[in-house]
Parts: structure tokens; sequence; C-alpha cells
């Protein structure tokens, strides 16, 4: 074996580790903030990954999106929330947990019999390297237009959805309790704190 | 393997010139094996990068403490060698013995691993930065895009190391570095991307080879004077730079996730921001100001010398010429930086947000459009 497939397997085994202890350490620890930011270690996992299959342009879109983008902003939501107090105990915890264990163990079983089962076309089609950038623009603008647009469409309307849910000055009353909304929060006319006050 | 890590080399090389290749053919009459002699020229330009890089902050922090000085009408250092030269060497190793404190409510684990993931990622970016035609550590083909993706790295670094130190001014400081970060890297992206479809390409050396036609007037700052704008303004904002460095402000944050830290994680911050200065200078430079080309293209002086380019000692005054280049635009850029950081306010946290949302990125966006109907307008002279 060369120095270079060794390397190649090496590389494999740990990234492969990394997302399989990792995504484990995700959904099993009880820290969310740890859980967070393993998370992040995953999707970077998953871009090394991407980077030994060739597709160099696809690791840095994971890196940038993934990591850039969707742990930042878990992350942000859960340092804005920042409590460090316990939550209510749920009744059942231990019957949900297991249920939920066998759900997981029921679609890994499934998965595992479809990557057997499946004829892998072994060895794949020829790497296009450095040339798939310019490869996968011309499938976003001619075969995969529609999907493409469509997911853009989806964003869009989830951004509006956002934006109408945190500007609350959109309805009179709060989506969630049915109450009226405290207009008063959003917009305050400000008085300044130091004129208009009687001499003392 | 996948990336290829050594210095690429092309056939504009002559033999005598390819490090790469006498390195190897030394090391292969010493009686080694071809795979070993690559494994051992690998780590070189990486080395050799990496130190580029830390000389790079020693001089910066320099200037930064001379210029400041000057600004303020101050001397600054003057002991430590002549004119202060080793100020920022003392610097250094004074943080290099300090005491390492964790506080004791400290997550001590996130708390160490911040910094490293702070600066890691912008040691990183250097590998894409070309000094000249062959002179970078890897031409990978995803470029500039390879920057991009890796400074959207650094925002977890700063939420990690100011949510681990326990202290509600890190904790503050890091949800304004992640904020302001996110905030300009699409205005940052989108510039990069109206001078990427101008030159057709990703790699940093496609981009600065399409600016070497007629030299000065050939750069991509006359095309491009709203997107250099844009992508400085991002730049500064990335680095944490005044008019921009919320995050660590002193008079409302102590000094932001950076608060609890002391002696060589402190420094581990310090470099990070440093480096990332100079990085962005430089590729300022490689993207808007022309890289290595010298302002009067260096192929018509050797034609009206007479000599043939791709004669070897005219190919070591090419490479020297373009490497003085380089960092020459940089640090003047670095001066610029520099210079703002001393003499503007700091803008406030909804001014820096509104202007990041709603003005450069309709700019940028702009930007983008009017540059793509150029380019169909126009593909003469803006790369069709």
């Amino acid at each position: 074996m060369t120095i270079a497939a060794s390397t190649q397997l090496i590389c494999f085994l740990v990234l492969a580790a990394v997302v399989a202890i990792g995504g484990l350490g995700v959904v099993l620890l009880s820290n969310i903030v740890y859980s967070a930011f393993l998370l992040g270690g995953v999707f970077m996992a998953v871009a090394g990954l991407y980077l030994l299959l060739n597709a160099s342009f696809v690791a840095a879109a994971q890196v940038l999106v993934y990591v850039g983008a969707v742990n930042v902003l878990i992350l942000f939501a859960i340092m804005l929330v920042n409590k460090r107090e316990d939550l209510a105990p749920i009744p059942g915890l231990q019957t949900r947990r297991l249920l939920s264990g066998g759900v997981c163990a029921g679609l890994f079983a499934l998965l595992v019999r479809v990557a057997l089962t499946t004829p892998w076309a072994v060895p794949g089609p020829q790497a296009v390297g450095e040339g798939s950038t310019v490869r996968i623009g011309e499938h976003l603008f001619t075969d995969y237009l529609l999907p493409f647009e469509l997911a853009s469409v989806l964003l869009l309307m989830a951004m509006i959805g956002a934006i109408v849910l945190a500007r609350r000055d959109v309805q009179a009353t709060d989506l969630g309790t049915g109450q009226a909304a405290d207009q008063g929060l959003i917009e305050k006319s400000r008085t300044p704190l130091l004129v208009d006050q009687p001499p003392s | 393997m996948v990336t290829p890590l050594a210095t690429t080399t092309t056939a504009l090389v002559s033999p005598g010139l390819d490090l790469e290749r006498s390195f190897s053919q030394a090391l292969e009459g010493l009686g080694l094996a071809p795979d070993v002699a690559h494994l051992i020229w690998l780590p070189l330009p990486m080395l050799l990068v990496l130190v580029a890089a830390v000389v790079g902050v020693l001089v910066t922090v320099w200037l930064e403490r001379k210029i400041s000085a000057a600004v303020q009408q101050r001397i600054g250092p003057e002991y430590a060698g002549a004119l202060g030269v080793l100020q920022p060497l003392a610097d250094g190793l004074k943080l290099l013995v300090k005491e390492d404190i964790i506080p004791a409510r400290a997550d001590s684990l996130l708390f160490t691993l911040g910094p490293v993931l702070v600066v890691v990622p912008v040691i990183l970016s250097w590998l894409i930065v070309p000094f000249g035609q062959n002179l970078l550590v890897s031409n990978v083909g995803v470029g500039i895009f390879l920057w991009i993706s890796l400074s959207s790295i650094q925002p977890i670094g700063l939420l990690m190391s100011g949510y681990a130190s326990n202290n509600k001014y890190s904790l503050l400081g890091g949800l304004r570095a992640a904020a302001q970060s996110i905030s300009y890297e699409i205005p940052l992206a989108l510039a990069v991307l109206a001078i990427v479809m101008m030159s057709n390409s990703l790699s940093t050396i496609d981009i600065v080879n399409q600016q070497t036609g007629a030299g000065l007037l050939s750069w991509n700052i006359w095309r491009q004077p709203v997107g250099f704008l844009i992508f400085w303004i991002c730049a500064l904002a990335e680095c944490e730079r005044l008019p921009f460095d919320l995050p660590e402000a002193e008079e409302e944050l102590v000094a932001g996730y950076q608060t609890e830290y002391a002696g060589m994680k402190f420094a581990l911050f310090y470099l990070g921001s440093y480096i990332n200065l100079v990085l962005s200078a430089l590729l300022v430079s490689v993207l808007y100001l022309g890289g290595w080309g010298f302002p009067i293209p260096v192929e018509w002086l050797a034609g009206w010398m007479g000599q043939s380019v791709d004669a070897p000692l005219v190919q070591v005054i090419t490479g020297t010429v373009g490497i003085v280049m380089t960092v020459l635009k940089a640090y003047l850029l670095v001066f610029f930086a520099i210079l703002l950081r001393w003499t503007t306010p700091r803008v406030r946290i909804d001014q820096l947000l509104n202007l990041g949302w709603k003005f450069l990125l309709p700019l940028a966006l702009v930007n983008l459009l009017v540059t793509a109907a150029l380019k169909l307008a126009f593909p003469v002279a803006f790369g069709g």
C-alpha cells in the first residue's frame, strides 16, 4: 500500500470515528451547550469526508453553511436563553427514552439493510476533481433548476414567517397565548434621560 | 490524497528553480524513496508560511505601536532595539512566560479549546495567499471560497470562549462577535462573488492573472470600486478593528470575550486577530490591487531590456518583485487600518448591524447585478 493510500485510509477511519462518536455525543450528552459544540465538530468531520471524496467545493460549502451558519445560529439561540437551571422532570422519562431508542435502532437496522443489499457500482464514476464547481453550476441551472428554485422559495417563506413571528406588532394578539400583544416592548418612543427633570 | 498540499509546479518554472524537484532529487540522492522525499517536502512550505505569518504579526504590532504613538504625538517604544523594533518580541516573550489562569468556575475544556478554534482557521487560510505565480502553499480550485468558509468557523471559537469564561461581559462579547461576524460575512462574500464572476475562477492565482494585462490600469479596483469599499469595510469588521471593535469595547465590556484570558491563551487571541488583519490586507491586495503584479507589467520591462521572461535570472527577479509588491500593498493597507483605528470613534451595536444589513447588503447585491450586466455588455473589459 502506498503512503498516499494509507494516509487516505487513516483519515477516513479517524473522520468516520469522529462522526459516529460525535453524533452519539450530540444525542446523549445532557449539557445542551456541549451537544451544540459537538454538532459543529460532526459537521466538520463530514466536510472532511467530502474532501476525501474529491468534492472540495461541497466540503467548503458544508463548512460555510452548516458550521458557519446553522451551528452558530443554534449556539446563538442556546446562549441567548442562557438559563443555568435544571429542567422540570418529565413524567415517564425512562419509557420515552426506551421508545425513542427503539425507533432509532429500527431506523439504523433499516439503513444497514439498505447499505448491504444495494448493488454499489464499485469503483464509482471518475472523480471530476477541480472541475466540480463548474459541473455543480451547470446542473443547478439545467436539470436541477426546479428543485433549486423551490428550495429558494421555501427559504424565503421561512424567512418571512420568522419576521412575522418576531415582529409582534403585526398581530394584535400573541399567537402562542392568545392574549393581547404587548405593543410597548417593540417601539418605545425614547424620552431623554437628563432633560425635563426637576432640579433636585 | 485529495488536497494537493505541496507547492504547485507548472511548466513555467525553469527546471533549476523548481525547489521541490531539486529538494526531492537531493534526498533521493541520499537513498530515500520518492514517496518519503515528498513526505519530507510537504511540511516545509507550510512551515515557511507559518513563520511568515508570525513575522508579519510582529511587524504589524510594531507598526501599531509606532503609528499610534505618532498619531497621539508620543514617541512610542524606543529602548528595545533600534526604534523599538524588538518590542513585539518582548511582548510575546512576556505573554509566553506569564501564568496561565483558568477561572475556578469556568469550563476549563471549552475555555482552552476556544482560542485554538479562533487561531487555527486563520492560519489555515494562508494556504491560498499567493506571493507569485508559483509561490503559494496550494493552488486549490475552490481558492477564495475556502477562505470564506474557514473564516466562518471563527465565531464558534469566540462563542465558546465567551460562554466558557462564565462571565457576563465575556458572554456578551462573544455574542456580539458572532453577530458581527455573521452579519458582515454576507456582503463580504457577495463582493468576492463579483470578482469571481469577472475572473471566471475561484482560484486566487487566476484572479491575479486576470488583472495582469496592463499593469496598474488593469487592477480590479478600477472595475470594482464599490466592491473594494464593501470588502474593506467588511474585512475590518471581521477583524474586529476599530471602528468595529464592539466585541471587546473596553468601556462597556471590559475586554469582551478575552476578559478572563491570560498568558498563552490570550496571546493566541492576540496573534489570531493580527494574523487575520494581515491576511485580510493580503487578500484585498490579491482581489483588488493586482496581487504580485508590478504597476508596470514585468513582461514589458523585460521586453524593453531585451531579456526573455523565461530566463532563470529574470524569473528570480520577477519572483522577488512579486513578493515585495504583495507585501508592500498589504502593509500599505495595514497602515490604513492602523490609522483608522487611532483616528475614528467606535460605532454603536445597532448602527453596526444597521450598516451591515440595511446598507452594505443591498449595496453588495446591486454591485453584483451591475457587474453581471457589465460583463454581458462589455465582455472585453469585464472578463467575458
